[in-house]
């Protein structure tokens, strides 16, 4: 699909004041709130647009799938350093609307730090840049990154040039028997040490822990750690980043609570899985929503309703008043006749 | 600038008045003797006395002073410590200019959880002296650092010499607290990961002053690395140097530090500051490893590998920390070293695509002799940021004409190759015309409704960064270029 048959789409929704429902693969329709509006097809907009591996940039347009974009980067021994999840066939503009990211987040950066641009259609059709294909850029507001985990609330990502990073070229998985009170103290201590720490994950009473960077740095640092190697460390973290782990089957509601890395071991009723050296904590609960959030948010963090058959109770922590006045204001600046992805992020944007 | 705005005695007096209600009377300056000091920040072209100038100590006086303002219409301009470079911070002779130079407490340092939370006033190079018993850091160093606060790196994004591994402000910057022009509370990010909604944080770091105040900071630390070495390479043509530099990257290294100078910025800075340049070099980089010893021992090898096969006519590499210092120290003080061959300069702040270097290079050189004037290049080479430093008399009407011609011809060049006319030091007053070459009016009218979002009103820093779509018309008509008027599609008066 061209450029201006998505303005058209978005610009007749708009006269119509019909509500429009971005999507790439379909990958995280379970995501947010319940999606609502006919289905804007981005799939077809797609295709590495420019890539120089000593750039360190890569471009491409929003329904790219995000596998071909990984396989380009991989052929040049680079990688989107925040790991994305796919869950299926995701594409590049599903993956920045989404905003999530994978293992090596702690390590590395959220996604929102690797976007450098994106040619966006708001809520207008038209057609609009922001930020650009160089890593420093401070002319004009930060849009791009506002853009990324908008959920596609503020417009139609078409394009976006993101910085990469080359592969590790060593990795490395040690595994500790620790339970999880344990496992918190550790992975915050070795944090804050020089140490090649990628990624971390605590589940059912092992911790695991990733080294990667130069070979002499994972060699160094691991008897320093001691542990057992995990032998299969790539389908390990694979299935954490993918939730293909079996700790993410079954019915009951998967939440995923954001919380400072320090945070106390939080009980609420169910299995958990830590990763982000104790930042990001998978919860397994039938708990009240009402109950776990207010538990996070006395830790300081907040509750996502990740993947449940019933989100009543809202896929995201609500908003002070304050901060809701400012979301519904920038929303209409980019979407004034609120036909983006209504209600998917928040009931009132 | 300059111009008198005016400003009644008796509104100047009003203000004054009303904000001594809640404020100590040696927090508010309007003495011309005391505004004085206020009139630039380190874009020193550009200068305006304030009407009056506030210095709260606390944050409730912080809102207090917001809210006096927006409820007599009265503008607000932010300061920190005043070193921006691109008038940022520049007064309006009928606004208030709010100094945050009391916020110096370093509040919490959770050396666990690796975070700082400090006071916008306190410095960036304070951060990590406190943090260092720790074995911690803050890692955005722009050369500013021992003067610059990070208040003020928060509004412009600084970089600094070793972003392109460790990121700018807004990598490295968790939560803000800070109070919109209405005297609301804010508070955007978390210590926590990715906060619910959208992203304020991310558009309020580099808002230059424009959407609200920030009182509070909680800032990543890191771990500082168990060592670092430095290699200092020369090359004998600047192309070359810049060949290396995409060299050094396609072999999949990513330098702590990448920078480059070229011959008259390195002469400039070997008689200041005698770092041991090269002084025979066309351009010399100097190119860093950290980590644990045998990390760096195993890059440094492979760094100088690649640098010789680039052409590099002589490496030297750190030998212990006092001589990986020196060599910095030149890079620090190149601006200083600058000020001392040339009555003034004029720092320039474009980003490239890497590639497009040589071009840009021979493209300046090329302008130093269309306008007679010198240019030393020091630059960020590892993120593409230049720093051109165009050398000038501002005594002298005509080469501060040419200066800015010069420089404008350079920003838009950088756009024309894909780049950006502001790494990091932001748009403020100097770079406004050239945000009408970057951007089209619809994206700038995207950027005044943001402002909107936060300042419906337009109190806070206003005429800074981003144009009236009416400036842009009038600054195409003036400026034709690739034979053809900017923004056709827009009305011209």
């Amino acid at each position: 699909m061209t450029l201006a048959a998505l303005q058209e789409q978005i610009r007749t929704a708009a006269a119509r004041a019909a509500p429009l429902r971005p999507r790439g693969g379909g990958s995280k329709d379970f995501y947010g709130n319940e999606p609502r509006g006919e289905v804007l097809d981005v799939r077809r907009h797609a295709g590495i647009v420019d890539y120089e591996p000593s750039e360190l940039v890569l471009t491409a347009r929003g329904g790219t799938a995000l596998a071909e974009v990984e396989a380009a980067l991989a052929e040049r021994g680079q990688c989107l350093p925040f790991e994305p999840p796919h869950f299926g066939a995701a594409t590049l503009g599903g993956c920045i609307a989404a905003g999530l990211a994978g293992p090596r987040r702690a390590a590395a950066g959220a996604l929102r730090d690797f976007v450098l641009g994106v040619k966006l259609i708001d809520g207008r059709g038209r057609v609009l840049d922001f930020g650009g294909r160089v890593m420093k850029n401070v002319a004009g507001y930060d849009v791009s990154r506002l853009v990324a985990g908008s959920l596609g609330t503020l417009g139609v990502i078409a394009e976006a040039s993101v910085k990469v990073l080359p592969r590790p070229p060593a990795e490395r998985t040690l595994r500790f028997d620790m339970d999880q009170t344990a496992a918190l103290d550790a992975m915050n201590v070795w944090a804050g040490e020089p140490l090649p720490v990628s990624a971390s994950a605590w589940h059912d009473g092992a911790l695991y822990v990733r080294l990667a960077g130069s070979a002499a740095a994972v060699q160094a640092a691991a008897p320093r750690l001691g542990g057992a190697e995990l032998a299969d460390s790539v389908a390990f973290w694979g299935a954490i980043r993918e939730q293909t782990h079996p700790f993410f089957a079954g019915e009951a509601p998967l939440w995923r609570l954001a919380v400072p890395s320090v945070a106390p071991r939080l009980e609420l009723g169910g299995a958990q899985l830590l990763e982000w050296n104790g930042g990001l904590r998978w919860l397994r609960s039938s708990l009240g929503a009402q109950e776990i959030r207010a538990a996070v948010t006395r830790a300081g963090g907040h509750a996502t309703l990740f993947r449940a058959p019933d989100k009543s109770a809202g896929a995201f922590t609500p908003l002070d008043p304050g901060l809701l006045r400012l979301h519904r204001a920038l929303k209409s600046a980019f979407d004034p006749a609120g036909i983006l992805n209504p209600g998917r992020m928040y009931a009132e944007l | 600038m300059g111009e008198a705005v005016p400003v009644s005695l008796s509104h100047r007096h009003e203000v004054a008045r009303a904000l001594r209600g809640f404020l100590p009377a040696r927090a508010v300056l309007f003495e011309e003797e005391d505004t004085r000091p206020y009139e630039c920040d380190g874009l020193t072209a550009y200068r305006q006395l304030p009407m009056v100038v506030a210095l709260p100590e606390t944050e409730e006086q912080v809102r207090r002073v917001l809210q006096l303002c927006f409820s007599m219409n009265v503008p607000v301009v932010p300061r920190g410590a005043g070193t921006g470079l691109s008038g940022g911070a520049l007064p309006l002779g009928n606004g208030v200019l709010l100094s945050m130079a009391k916020f110096m407490r370093v509040l919490r340092i959770d050396p666990r959880a690796r975070i700082a939370v400090v006071q916008p006033g306190v410095r960036n190079a304070v951060i990590s002296e406190v943090a260092a018993p720790f074995g911690l850091y803050y890692a955005p160093d722009p050369s500013s650092q021992i003067a610059c606060t990070i208040g003020g790196n928060v509004a412009e994004n600084s970089g600094g010499v070793h972003c392109l591994k460790y990121g700018l402000t807004v990598h490295n910057v968790m939560r803000v607290r800070g109070f919109s022009i209405e005297g609301e509370r804010l508070e955007l990010g978390a210590e926590a990961p990715d906060a619910p909604g959208l992203d304020l944080l991310a558009l309020a770091v580099g808002s230059e002053g424009m959407l609200f105040v920030v009182t509070e900071v909680t800032v990543k630390l890191l771990p500082k690395p168990q060592c670092a070495r430095v290699i200092m390479a020369s090359f004998d043509d600047v192309e070359k140097a810049g060949n290396a530099v995409a060299a050094v990257i396609a072999a999949g290294i990513i330098p702590a530090g990448l920078e480059m100078m070229d011959r008259p910025a390195t002469k400039a800075v070997e008689q200041f500051v005698a770092a041991g340049y090269d002084l025979e070099a066309a351009a010399i980089l100097l190119c860093e490893s950290d980590g644990t010893p045998a990390e760096v021992e195993d890059e440094v090898a492979r760094m100088e590998a690649v640098l010789a096969a680039a052409g590099a006519v002589r490496l030297s590499v750190s030998r212990d920390e006092a001589e990986r210092l020196r060599f910095w120290s030149g890079r620090k003080a190149a601006f200083p070293a600058v000020g001392r061959i040339s009555p003034d300069y004029y720092c320039m702040d474009g980003t490239i695509p890497r590639k497009r270097l040589g071009e840009v290079l021979h493209f300046i050189a090329a302008l130093e002799q269309k306008y007679g004037l010198r240019c030393p290049n020091v630059f960020h080479a590892g993120d593409g940021n230049l720093h051109p430093l165009i050398l000038f008399d501002a005594n002298n009407a005509d080469q501060l004409h040419r200066t800015e011609q010069f420089a404008a011809e350079v920003l838009e060049k950088c756009v024309a190759v894909g780049g950006t006319i502001t790494g990091e030091h932001g748009v403020g007053v100097e770079k406004i015309n050239q945000m009408c070459t970057q951007f089209r009016p619809e994206e700038l009218e995207l950027f005044h409704a943001v402002k909107r979002a936060f300042d419906a009103r337009g109190l806070l820093n206003p005429g800074k960064a981003v144009p009236t779509l009416a400036r842009c018309a009038e600054y195409g008509r003036m400026h034709v270029h690739r034979g053809a008027l900017p923004h056709p599609e827009l009305a011209r008066f």
